[in-house]
């Protein structure tokens, strides 16, 4: 028998209380509990029908109001007002509209540390493994239950590590590492597990790139997506459950087609397919960076295509003020595209622009299911703010290592 | 405790996400599961919530409920008088919520059920079993650990915490 633990296995040890081994249900308290407006609402409900008058550890809780941004209709503007009424009630952080989207601005404001157990009511709430914590999203029942009681219930996964190795080529992405990451795990290839990250290209990555492989890892159904620090890493004699070996020199950019993140191929398959929607932004395409060298590319390009619409959301406010200061978000706009309010913008089809009746959409999102974004109709494909921004130029898809 | 549960299969593809359970845009007007079980699974099929009779179960195959965690892809699911699932395998988000509103996630081989086939889940000290009476044949499903069956029998965690007031912390 082996003695020594995972990531997984420390991090739910030492929030536990208990010795926490692969396959044990555990009762842990969260360093940090998340709720969005999608959830948050079903929540307070269920909080109140618990019985609950207080909120054990309101300075741990962080709400955001990232889905409907802004409210457009009565409805969610009722969902913005019982979250006003809660927090005013409750001691409990609540993020104004516009101020992002829950998981990256708990990341950018410094709330989360290597060896943290946060729990999230958002499934993407495992983006915060890429500074070493142990993130995994939750249900609005459990996070009532961590309002009441301070504590969530959870199985100590196992863990895949999944081995980065060799050099990311001119022209790949992290984006891209992710869709080969989905595409060769499949959609439920992870599923109850925790991927973590090692390898030469792991240990360089930057944090913002990090989050967008740790994001994706919930796109095969992984419990969560960790990058090991000095600190808090598995024990080499600790129990895997198996490895997964990408060699990054060989990674070309992807795109995944419609409807499933899984259905990732080389941009090369693809090249000439008209699309005449692109959503850029959200919480897999869109750091300061990103959209620099999205404008960048436009510019070289000679802009966007004509009849072509490019809808642009910075995922959170510090992100937009970046860019208002540096000028890429006047650059993009003189150039035609629309910038939204920050948050998870139309990728989910709850705040707007909606794509049309049968587009083609071209997105640095998550997730392409058919629906996704509002318009059963529409094509989603995925890719990363490099391919994105090279097809715009056309209206087609091209390999974005032949774009300036 | 022995939990049965009967019904009538009804068979859903691999990969229904939970968007197609419950579409995100169509919980922007409400989260009412009464009104959201109006729009059940039309990703899949749209008719589906006509036909929809109390007492069914669904039969999915690989990783039902993965995408979005959102809770009303189980609600509107208990809204239609559903009360166990079957797949051969769930998105982890999707099998707590379903713990936690008292829907029975069971996860076993599925391939031999058919569309209307009269199965029957069975939950005891053995473990999980699914019988299809229809086809005379019985399958083994994965076991729920005890912390987990405590809240299952509950009816879910709103009902277990109205009771304890907390974790019961017996966890082994």
């Amino acid at each position: 028998m082996t003695t020594g633990r995972t990531i997984a296995e420390k991090v739910l040890s030492a929030k536990s209380g208990a010795n926490a081994r692969i396959g044990d249900i555990v009762v842990c308290e969260p360093d940090l509990v998340l709720g969005t407006d999608g959830s948050t609402p079903m929540a307070i409900d269920l909080f109140e029908r618990m019985g609950g008058r207080t909120v054990l550890n309101p300075e741990r809780v962080l709400l955001a109001r990232d889905h409907y941004a802004p409210a457009a209709s009565d409805a969610t503007r009722g969902f913005h007002a019982r979250m006003e009424g809660f927090v005013s009630n409750h001691g409990v952080e609540l993020l104004e509209v516009g101020d992002g989207i829950s998981f990256l601005v708990a990341l950018e404001s410094g709330r989360v540390e290597p060896g943290d157990l946060v729990i999230g009511a958002d499934s993407h709430t495992v983006t915060c493994g890429a500074v070493g914590a142990f993130a995994t999203g939750v249900g609005s029942t459990d996070l009532a239950a961590a309002f009441l009681t301070g504590k969530v219930w959870l199985r100590v996964p196992e863990t895949t590590r999944v081995i980065l190795d060799g050099a990311l080529r001119e022209g790949v992405d992290a984006k891209d590492v992710a869709l080969e990451l989905v595409r060769n795990l499949g959609t439920d290839g992870a599923s109850y597990a925790a991927l973590e990250f090692v390898g030469p290209v792991s240990d360089t990555l930057s944090v913002e790139c990090r989050t967008v492989l740790s994001n994706m890892c919930v796109e095969s159904g992984a419990k969560a997506g960790l990058f090991p620090n000095s600190e808090w890493r598995s024990d080499e004699d600790a129990r895997f459950a198996g490895e997964m070996y990408i060699d990054c020199s060989q990674l070309e950019p992807k795109v995944a087609r419609p409807h499933e993140p899984e259905n990732g191929v080389s941009v090369t398959e693809l090249v000439g397919e008209p699309i005449d929607w692109f959503f850029l932004g959200t919480c897999t395409g869109g750091f300061a960076e990103d959209f620099r060298t999205a404008l960048g590319i436009l510019d070289a390009g000679g802009g966007i295509a004509p009849g072509v619409t490019v809808v642009v959301t910075p995922p959170t406010r510090r992100i937009r003020k970046t860019l208002e200061e540096d000028g890429t978000l006047t650059g993009l706009q003189r150039l035609g595209a629309i910038v939204t309010e920050s948050g998870c913008g139309p990728c989910c089809g709850t705040s707007a622009p909606i794509p049309p009746p049968n587009s083609r959409v071209l997105s640095t999102a998550s997730r392409n299911f058919k629906g996704r974004m509002g318009e059963p109709s529409a094509d989603i494909y995925l890719a990363s703010i490099r391919t994105c921004a090279s097809a715009a130029i056309s209206g087609r898809i091209v390999d974005p290592r032949t774009v300036a | 405790m022995i939990t049965e549960v009967r019904g009538r299969a009804r068979i859903l593809p691999d990969r229904v996400n939970t968007d197609y359970i419950i579409s995100s845009s169509r919980k922007k007007e409400s989260i009412d599961p009464s009104e959201l079980k109006k729009w059940l699974l039309e990703g899949v099929n749209t008719d589906f919530a006509a036909s929809v009779l109390p007492g069914d179960i669904l039969v999915a195959g690989e990783a039902f409920g993965c995408g979005s965690a959102m809770e009303v892809a189980v609600t509107a699911v208990r809204a239609a008088g559903i009360s166990a699932v079957v797949a051969r395998s769930f998105a982890r988000s999707y099998y707590r919520n379903a713990i936690n509103n008292g829907l029975m996630p069971v996860e076993c081989e599925t391939s031999g059920m058919n569309e209307n086939d009269d199965l029957v889940v069975r939950i005891d000290v053995c473990g999980v079993t699914v019988t299809n009476e229809t086809a005379g044949t019985k399958v083994t499903a994965r076991k729920i650990p005890s912390l987990v069956m405590k809240i299952l029998e509950a009816g879910g965690l709103l009902p277990y915490l109205e009771t304890h007031g907390r974790f019961v912390e017996d966890t082994r």
